[in-house]
């Protein structure tokens, strides 16, 4: 759908900012290559030509965490790696955005011992928990939709509340 | 969680670098646990001088999992679930690492069925991890389209896992005594389809690659691997049989019923990158002459041993016979038991020598589950290799090793 | 037993001292910690055991003496055998002498033993943690290291797990 249905005779459209500055946020997100396990092989299949993400904006994944918006943490996350993990997200620019995918960075996953955070939350706030082991490129993309939605719904006043303690 | 990652300075490595970086000489560059093209979280200090490497210090741990210790608090049937998730490029073969290692533990037999089903599924696994190797080597090496065309093939390969198992990688699949259930109807022809049009792919991938001059460029010559060095290290699988090394545990300690099958094992004497590479591709040739063979000599049969201490039964016989249903409460709540002993078993997994230590004590948990894994070896080489050479050569080197971090820190 | 393998276990027996054991056509020898550097010298010179496969240790936690058993795998590939070494070791201040000065593979396989058990090697060229944080106390494959199990949250327990649980903040 685009921008030509809502032009009509004048070439004008009008909408609100709010509606705008989300639609454009939502439309070429770039994720931030934070694969640690098997999950990351999940979304590099996402990424490759049977599933594609670059449908939904996704075109590259860049290693670099200043130049992206969304970070999805595949994998186990284990407890060497857990500053790591914060100081890359500290460094990413707002707005942000994480989703956990799989089993293991939501709660713990199949290892429920010394050596892995039962949740990459423990660590970053997250977003949007993909379940599976590993989920499938499908589920992974329907987890990205989630967000697109919770996106679409965000408001500048709550934004507001958000930036003022920072 | 409030510390931050501690700054690295010179001092903590004092004993591994050279005298140079002491005075700033030399300079200590992090090649982060985050990077695309350290094909999982390794960080690698690099000591530079200049473009070229003067030492390097791999860092490793930052995927540990404590999966030993944690497959002491399992039942031995549980503990199979966590096996499949170290070296997660091959989960079916270190399926059959586990089982083969509780097979022989507790002297429990394999029939044909079963053993030819394995060994084509194994197979599949193989060419499957050697696809993504070969999509990730090319996107290291900024062949960009190589990675779109081996997910190509990886996904008729993961169809073939769900329809056997119902998940595309984390299957369970084998289990103590055979499988877990017979495959269906469509395996066979699903099978021969894609043993049909993968030869001709093979060739598609030579062709944009083996003569290819910015290859050649890029990886003749680069990290040789010397047959001494490589034996002193451990290093065992293609990157051994790429130094000149005629060893192969299908071969030389045949299992599965390997024997049966006629293929041959590609050796290279160069032992550099290129070597590594042309290797690899050979194996996908040799795969599929062991896929095609196994197929057609199929046996019919029972697909699971039938004793039914340690095999469950099935249903249709627990309503009809008082034993079968002994059997099944024993098995679902408590667990079979091993002997008080202990036993090493190994197979050939597409990076190496894929071992296990098992030892029982009596019970239904194992007491020490040891996984010796081939990543953990070849990554050990890697500062000798890497010597002399520029910051790009660590790259195309690292991903001719082929490492799997999963299967380093378990 | 095979056949290949009876002179050299002879050869340890005589040299060493060494005792055996045999177990689904393994052979599994044991020598103590003093003369395990000597012995790997001879099965790998004289002998040809060119490849480390594993290196590894159990720990039978209540008995103290030994308290660890160090597992040496060595494979031939020229004649095609393999041979288990294995080392008993004492509870209190456990300690072996290196292997890496005749295979170098021991190096990363010591300090994995020694960061996961907490046996120290003598003469080991570079005796730091592996793979757990350096900061780490305690050795985790230990029996007395608990294992870290938390609790899982279902449906009955949901709010008291959850005000334990610490959540990240921005």
């Amino acid at each position: 759908m685009g921008i030509e249905q809502k032009l009509g005779n004048m070439g004008v459209v009008t909408t609100s900012l709010e509606t705008v500055v989300n639609w454009s946020r939502t439309r070429a997100m770039w994720p931030m290559l934070f694969g640690l396990a098997c999950c990351a092989i999940e979304m590099m299949a996402a990424q490759a030509s049977d599933y594609d993400m670059s449908r939904f904006g996704m075109e590259l994944m860049r290693a670099s965490p200043r130049q992206s918006d969304l970070m999805i943490v595949a994998g186990r996350l284990s407890r060497k790696m857990g500053p790591v993990l914060r100081r890359l997200y500290d460094q990413m620019p707002e707005p942000k955005w994480v989703i956990s995918m799989g089993d293991c960075a939501s709660c713990g996953g199949v290892f429920n011992n010394y050596a892995i955070y039962q949740g990459a939350d423990e660590v970053v706030p997250v977003d949007v928990y993909v379940a599976g082991c590993p989920p499938r490129p499908e589920a992974l993309i329907h987890g990205v939709l989630t967000l697109y939605e919770k996106v679409n719904g965000e408001k500048f006043k709550d934004l507001a509340e958000k930036y003022k303690t920072a | 969680m409030a510390h931050l990652v501690e700054e690295v300075n010179v001092g903590q490595f004092k004993h591994l670098v050279s005298e140079r970086a002491l005075t700033g000489e030399t300079m200590l560059l992090n090649m982060g646990p985050q990077h695309p093209s350290t094909h999982g979280v390794l960080r690698l200090l690099l000591e530079l001088d200049g473009e070229t490497i003067v030492n390097c210090i791999p860092d490793i741990g930052y995927l540990h999992t404590g999966v030993e210790k944690n497959m002491e608090a399992k039942s031995y049937q549980k503990a199979e679930v966590m096996s499949d998730r170290l070296d997660y490029m091959n989960p079916m073969g270190n399926n059959l690492a586990y089982v083969m290692a509780v097979e022989k533990l507790i002297d429990l037999d394999v029939p044909p069925r079963a053993q030819a089903l394995r060994v084509i599924l194994c197979e599949l696994q193989r060419i499957s991890s050697h696809m993504v190797w070969l999509g990730a080597f090319g996107l290291d090496l900024a062949a960009m389209s190589m990675f779109l065309y081996c997910f190509r093939e990886r996904e008729r390969i993961l169809d073939i896992f769900e329809l056997v198992s119902g998940q595309r990688m984390m299957t369970t699949y084998f289990r103590p005594g055979g499988l877990w259930r017979d495959v269906p109807a469509e395996f066979e022809k699903t099978v021969r389809d894609f043993i049909k049009i993968f030869p001709r792919r093979i060739d598609e991938y030579e062709k944009l690659l083996s003569k290819n001059p910015i290859l050649i460029d890029r990886l003749v010559g680069i990290g040789y691997l010397s047959k001494e060095v490589a034996l002193q290290y451990g290093v065992t699988g293609p990157t051994l049989r790429a130094s000149g090394v005629d060893w192969d545990l299908r071969k030389a300690r045949p299992y599965m019923g390997y024997e049966q099958y006629d293929f041959n094992i590609p050796t290279r004497p160069e032992g550099d990158t290129y070597a590594r590479y042309i290797v690899r591709i050979d194996e996908l040739r040799e795969s599929l002459k062991i896929i095609e063979q196994a197929l057609n000599k199929l046996p019919s049969g029972p697909w699971r041993s039938q004793n039914r201490k340690f095999v469950p039964p099935p249903r249709s016989e627990i309503g009809v016979s008082m034993e079968a249903l002994i059997h099944h409460f024993k098995l679902w709540s408590e667990g079979f038991s091993a002997p008080k002993a202990s036993i090493y078993s190994a197979v050939e997994s597409p990076r190496g020598e894929l071992g296990l230590y098992l030892e029982g004590d009596g019970g239904p948990k194992p007491y020490r589950v040891h996984l010796r894994t081939p990543s953990f070896d070849n990554l050990a080489v890697l500062p000798e290799i890497v010597k002399g050479h520029l910051v790009a050569d660590v790259v195309a080197i690292l991903a001719s090793i082929d490492i799997v971090l999963g299967d380093i820190d378990r | 037993m095979d056949k290949r393998l009876e002179p050299i276990v002879q050869a340890a027996q005589k040299r060493y001292g060494a005792t055996y054991e045999e177990f689904r056509d393994e052979v599994h020898l044991f020598v103590s910690p003093e003369r395990i550097a000597d012995a790997l010298a001879l099965l790998r010179h004289e002998y040809d055991f060119e490849l480390l496969s594993a290196l590894t240790a159990t720990d039978y936690f209540p008995q103290q003496t030994p308290r660890f058993h160090v597992i040496y795998q060595l494979t031939s590939l020229a004649q095609n055998l393999s041979v288990q070494v294995r080392v008993p070791v004492n509870g209190d201040n456990p300690q072996v002498p290196t292997a890496t000065r005749v295979y170098a593979v021991a190096n990363w396989r010591e300090r994995e033993v020694f960061d996961m058990f907490g046996i120290v090697f003598d003469g080991h060229p570079d005796p730091r943690r592996i793979l757990m944080p350096e900061d780490t106390e305690g050795h985790p494959l230990r029996k007395d290291f608990p294992l870290g199990y938390e609790e899982p949250q279902f449906t009955f327990n949901f709010e008291e797990i959850d005000l334990r649980k610490p959540y990240a903040k921005e």
